[in-house]
């Protein structure tokens, strides 16, 4: 079990290793020089060459890669290049917001989501079922940002019930804080509910056709305690494992709701920093969304024991 | 052993089908699929509903449950009355209260017909929680009780296991004791043995009969295999496109069957006697095995290293024109002596002499030219074709990979279509339009294109129904006269090594347990386990062709 | 029982073929494909069909409602919403086909090498899961904001994060068809590899990659309006329906319609590439069809 564990965790390192090879490559193989990138369009060639040098862009490759790294792990992601703060009290400012949305999100989506894919499996070829595809098929089509102004439209436009941008923490009491994140968290729901609510149809549709879904009926299991008990729990592994491949979609979800609702999170961060080419803030961002993505799908894998007993450890 | 001959006439009917026609839904157009089914069962007694695939049985099984596919098949007229009740009369909710409480069901599968996410223990008491009122300590010591009725060793620790923990046969146990456990008037078992050894299926079947005569219940039971109707019926129903084509007590249609297909299908189950043996060969051997073995390892930095040794130290020589048997129930190793055998994986210790040379270890490059010489014929007739490939496309495949020109491929494959007795105009045609018995005849015809000396046939009948399986048993028998072919025939089905093999060899986990001439080898078993397994063949004192008892 | 694996043994064109129809599929996927093609139909033709320069500004005649010169209102410069939107819908389409055609290119040949050769799978997929784990909107955003805002840098920041998802695909395709009795029987008979590679492994995956790519096609014209939108799309001299709806922005409050219509158009594109995927995906998976058997 320890061994097991250790296993795991260990395999995820030489993945964090890739991504940070290819964050650090992105910016030195594009075309063009990163430091004139980074110096911006009006340098004199004395900037560019003092840039250059600070960079350490005469040293070979390797050379730059193993300083750049170690820094990282020191906790040393660079200073902002617009700000001049270090990109890791940026981040720590705006983390804030971008995890209460996230929450919200995440579990109005489970509490909608799986009901729904549950009753469309039950009822497969219904109306029901036909409603509930309907639904996760225009999830999938519709641009988050587009879910976001229709809401803004008819909620705070048209009908005025709440306000229109902005952001409360919940320190500042539960009320104001719901007001202005129950639109956004919607709008980054619509999305999530869709794939969830998907997964659970197909993946409750497989197991409702199994032997032992069979037996539980010739025992005269009634239908309720079928779905909810005998099911749901053989179906759990899928659904759980999309819940955390989802991670990624909620990301680029964040990013757009938080421009639209004019949240101050990480969402805001990185799109304000692409906009003014940013890139120790940009390359800070991506390393650690993607080692909570990795970190997340981890526990994930870890829990799968929980749901099914042939998963041992 | 012998047939049951128990008299039923004066014990109350429990189960009565009349005129049962099942239909496939919202479609009145087309044919049903059940044209009239009538039979009853009475308090104690054994039915058998016997017929190959197809034939309607499983279906029969499934409307008597009120668990036909909901959205593909209906009752469309017909009454099934249990103890005098009309069973199709019932609501869903009527019929769920009497479900295990009245009529109980077994399936084939024990692999997966219990839930792998809840403890066993836990899936017998949910019939308790659902039909009865009773304490939970009560319960507790009704499941137990019926779990050791059931003959499970250390009940206390299965009750608290997993399905996954537990081996098939145990498995089946608990199936059997969740279907009992409130002593249903009529218990449903269909093909419950099937995916059991045969070992296991022995015990299985007289745990039925042993619960049968205690509980007096009624068994309708469903089967393929015509040595385990010999075994447990008393009443026998052939079944075949829907229709009860023949009842009759057990010796009624075991001695004198009237309809020609009962008389068909019975002709068809090969006997346990051996064949004559044909004289040895003076020819040197074309295929021999020396101490050959494959281990499995795996374990990295971190994990401990396991061991799996999936055969070892098995020896053989095969002769031309003559066929070796390698028997053995799942787990023993025989399929991984094939794989061996063919070079698709790499075995770990021995040697593998084809034609004199050690193909044991050779690369892929060096195997190429040895591959012609070894052709194989797997199990399932459905996956060993490519279905993107037309039967032409297939057939041809070893002929051009080695350099025939394709007008001559193509006419070898004419004259083979010939021998397999399908027309020229197959070769046109997709794998899906034919049928499994003819899927399993053209990978026969593609794996013998090549003009090789050895044929490895791994199960190679064992997914075909018996008719169909005798059909392609005489394809290989005359092909081996006409070429000379020596035949590696794997199988767990002694009935089909009596009638195939010259040699035998019987393999017990991974090991060679016993190997002689097929006569010797089953007629006079030396081991323990080859006696086990011989005694374990269903049906074994009856010779179904002749229609009388087996003279030992 | 013996199972009737019939549907899963023909070939895929006709199982494509014999899964739609309106009797198994509902009238669903022929309004998709219906949707779909007027969609196409207009975005193609756009040039013809288009009642003025898409690019001509008019300062006089800024953020108009629709009216009968300009069918759906003007936008911040007066230039007319209608024209904009079909030939932007020209642009986004070509970008979604372009998107879907690299990234299957490159996932089967990737995939196939990770699924049959053992060597190459460990590295190959570790560099897949780093692909995966980073956010496809950033290493987009990034790659976009790194290479400057043309057609080309926006089409490989699309596809460089599907890549991933079609190597997975072909590899668990071609792992579970070479243990296949059928591609073992090949190797019997002397086929070699790249034989089995390209005439056994291959036909198999080409059912499941044409489902994946009508997905890749949406979820292309999908990132690049949301690219576009974040101001990290294509230059915004070129109308595509990312760019209109991003322009739109600011007058949201004033004229919705500039957001509204465009991203109506293009969920409907979107929607019904989704719709006819999914059909395609049930009528070539026969475990769909069994169930209803």
């Amino acid at each position: 079990m320890f061994i097991y564990l250790l296993k795991r965790v260990l395999s995820v390192l030489p993945v964090l290793f890739l991504v940070s090879v290819f964050v650090f490559l992105m910016l030195r193989l594009t075309p063009g020089d990163p430091a004139a990138i980074i110096a911006g369009d009006n340098a004199t060639p004395e900037t560019l060459a003092a840039i250059r040098d600070a960079m350490g862009l005469n040293e070979p490759l390797l050379t730059q890669y193993a300083s750049w790294i170690t820094g990282i792990l020191g906790g040393d992601f660079g200073n902002s290049l617009i700000s001049g703060v270090p990109v890791l009290d940026l981040v720590a400012q705006r983390v804030g917001p971008s995890i209460s949305l996230a929450l919200m999100t995440i579990i109005i989506a489970i509490f909608v989501a799986i009901p729904m894919g549950v009753i469309a499996a039950w009822r497969h070829r219904s109306w029901i079922d036909y409603l509930v595809m309907s639904f996760s098929v225009l999830g999938f089509s519709v641009p988050v940002f587009l879910v976001g102004y229709v809401l803004l439209l008819i909620f705070s436009v048209q009908l005025g019930w709440l306000p229109p941008q902005g952001f409360k923490p919940i320190a500042d009491g539960l009320g104001p804080f719901l007001e202005r994140a129950i639109l956004p968290a919607l709008t980054l729901a619509s999305i999530y509910i869709a794939l969830i609510a998907r997964m659970t149809r197909a993946a409750m549709l497989d197991v409702l056709n199994e032997d032992y879904i069979r037996t539980a009926r010739a025992k005269g299991v009634g239908e309720q305690r079928l779905l909810f008990v005998h099911a749901l729990k053989n179906a759990a592994v899928p659904i759980v494992t999309i819940v955390g491949a989802g991670f990624a979609l909620l990301i680029s979800g964040v990013v757009v709701t938080e421009t639209i609702f004019n949240i101050p999170g990480i969402g805001r961060l990185t799109v304000d920093a692409v906009l003014a080419r940013d890139y120790p803030v940009i390359q800070a961002l991506i390393l650690l969304t993607a080692t909570l993505y990795v970190l997340i799908n981890l526990a994930i894998d870890m829990s799968y024991s929980l749901f099914d007993p042939r998963i041992r450890y | 052993m012998k047939l049951r001959d128990n008299d039923f006439s004066a014990a109350p009917t429990v189960l009565e089908i009349r005129d049962l026609v099942v239909g496939i839904a919202g479609r009145a157009g087309l044919p049903p699929v059940l044209k009239g089914v009538s039979f009853d069962i009475r308090r104690g007694e054994t039915v058998c509903l016997v017929g190959e695939s197809g034939s309607g049985k499983s279906v029969t099984s499934l409307s008597t449950m009120g668990l036909l596919p909901k959205d593909a098949l209906a009752v469309i007229s017909g009454q099934i009355r249990l103890n005098g009740q009309d069973l199709l009369a019932l609501s869903p909710g009527q019929m769920k209260q009497r479900r295990a409480k009245d009529l109980a069901m077994i399936f084939q599968e024990p692999m997966t017909a219990l839930n792998p996410v809840m403890k066993v223990g836990a899936q017998i008491t949910e019939v308790l929680d659902l039909h009865t009122s009773l304490g939970a300590a009560e319960k507790r010591a009704r499941v137990i009780d019926i779990m050791k009725q059931v003959h499970l060793p250390d009940v206390e620790r299965i009750f608290e296991s997993y399905p996954h923990q537990l081996s098939g046969g145990q498995r089946q146990r608990i199936m059997i004791a969740m279907a009992l456990i409130l002593e249903p008037s009529l218990l449903i078992a269909d093909e419950p043995t099937t995916a059991l050894d045969v070992t296991t299926q022995k015990q299985i079947l007289s745990l039925i009969a042993e619960l049968q005569a205690r509980h007096g219940t009624a068994v309708l039971f469903i089967t393929h295999d015509m040595g385990v109707v010999a075994e447990i019926a008393d009443r026998v129903c052939v079944m075949r496109h829907g229709e009860i084509l023949e009842t009759g007590t057990i010796r009624q249609v075991l001695e004198q069957p009237r309809h020609d297909y009962a008389q068909a299908l019975l002709s068809a189950v090969p006997s346990l006697v051996p064949r004559v043996s044909r004289p040895d060969a003076v020819a040197a051997p074309v295929l021999v095995a020396k101490g050959l073995g494959k281990t499995y390892r795996s374990g990295s930095l971190l994990g401990r290293k396991s061991e799996v040794r999936a055969s070892y130290d098995v020896g053989f020589d095969l002769k031309p024109g003559r066929t070796l048997g390698i028997v053995g129930e799942s787990g023993s190793g025989k399929t991984t002596v094939a794989r061996s055998i063919m070079r698709l994986i790499e075995p770990t210790e021995g040697q593998i002499l084809l034609d004199g040379d050690d193909i044991a270890h050779l690369s892929s490059s060096q195997m190429k030219p040895r591959r012609r010489k070894l052709q194989v014929v797997f199990q399932d007739p459905y996956r060993s074709l490519n279905p993107r490939w037309t039967i032409a496309q297939s057939l041809t495949e070893g002929p051009l990979n080695y350099g025939v020109p394709y007008a001559e491929a193509i006419a070898e494959a004419k004259r083979l279509l010939g021998v397999i007795s399908l027309p020229e105009d197959a070769l046109r045609r997709y794998p899906h339009q034919f049928s499994g018995g003819q899927r399993q005849r053209i990978a026969i015809a593609r794996a013998v294109m090549l003009r090789p000396d050895v044929l490895v046939a791994d199960e190679a009948v064992s997914a075909l129904d018996v008719s169909v399986q005798a059909q392609v048993l005489d394809l290989l028998d005359e092909l081996q006269r006409q070429t000379g072919i020596a035949i590696v025939f794997i199988t767990h089905d002694l009935r089909v090594a009596a009638q195939i093999c010259d040699d035998v060899l019987v393999m017990q986990r991974g090991a060679v347990v016993e190997q002689g001439p097929a006569g010797r080898v089953l007629h006079d078993p030396q081991h323990e386990y080859t006696r086990a397994l011989i005694a374990a063949a269903p049906g074994r004192f009856w010779d179904f062709a002749a229609r009388k008892p087996l003279v030992a | 029982m013996a199972i009737d694996r019939s549907a899963a043994d023909k070939p895929f064109l006709l199982r494509l073929l014999s899964g739609i129809s309106p009797r198994s599929t509902g009238l669903g996927p022929f309004i998709a494909a219906f949707m779909l093609l007027a969609v196409i139909g207009l975005t193609v033709f756009s040039p013809w069909i288009a009642t003025h320069d898409p690019l001509a500004m008019d300062p006089l005649m800024r953020l108009k409602p629709p009216s009968e010169a300009h069918l759906l209102g003007t936008d911040g410069y007066g230039r007319d919403l209608f024209s904009r939107m079909i030939l932007g819908g020209r642009i986004s389409l070509m970008i979604g086909v372009c998107a879907a055609v690299v990234a299957l290119g490159l996932g089967i040949l990737i995939g196939l090498l990770a699924g049959y050769f053992r060597a190459a799978d460990a590295v190959i997929m570790r560099a897949m899961d780093a692909l995966m784990a980073m956010p496809s909107i950033l290493i987009a955003i990034a790659l976009v904001a790194l290479n400057g805002p043309s057609i080309g840098s926006v089409v490989m920041a699309i596809t460089i994060p599907e890549i991933p998802r079609v190597v997975r695909l072909v590899r668990s395709v071609v792992l579970t068809v070479r243990e296949e009795p059928y591609v073992e029987a090949a190797t019997a008979l002397g086929s070699s590899t790249a034989k089995i590679l390209f005439r056994h492994l291959l036909p198999n995956t080409m059912a499941p990659m044409i489902v994946q790519g009508t997905y890749i096609i949406a979820s292309a014209i999908l990132t690049e309006a949301l690219l576009s939108f974040l101001g990290a799309g294509i230059s915004t001299e070129i109308p595509t329906w990312g760019n209109i709806m991003a322009e739109g922005r600011q007058f949201f409050r004033i004229t919705p319609g500039i957001i509204l219509w465009p991203g109506l158009l293009l969920t409907i594109c979107v929607l019904s590439i989704n719709l006819i995927g999914d059909a395609a995906r049930d009528g070539l998976d026969p475990r769909m069809k069994k169930r209803e058997a």
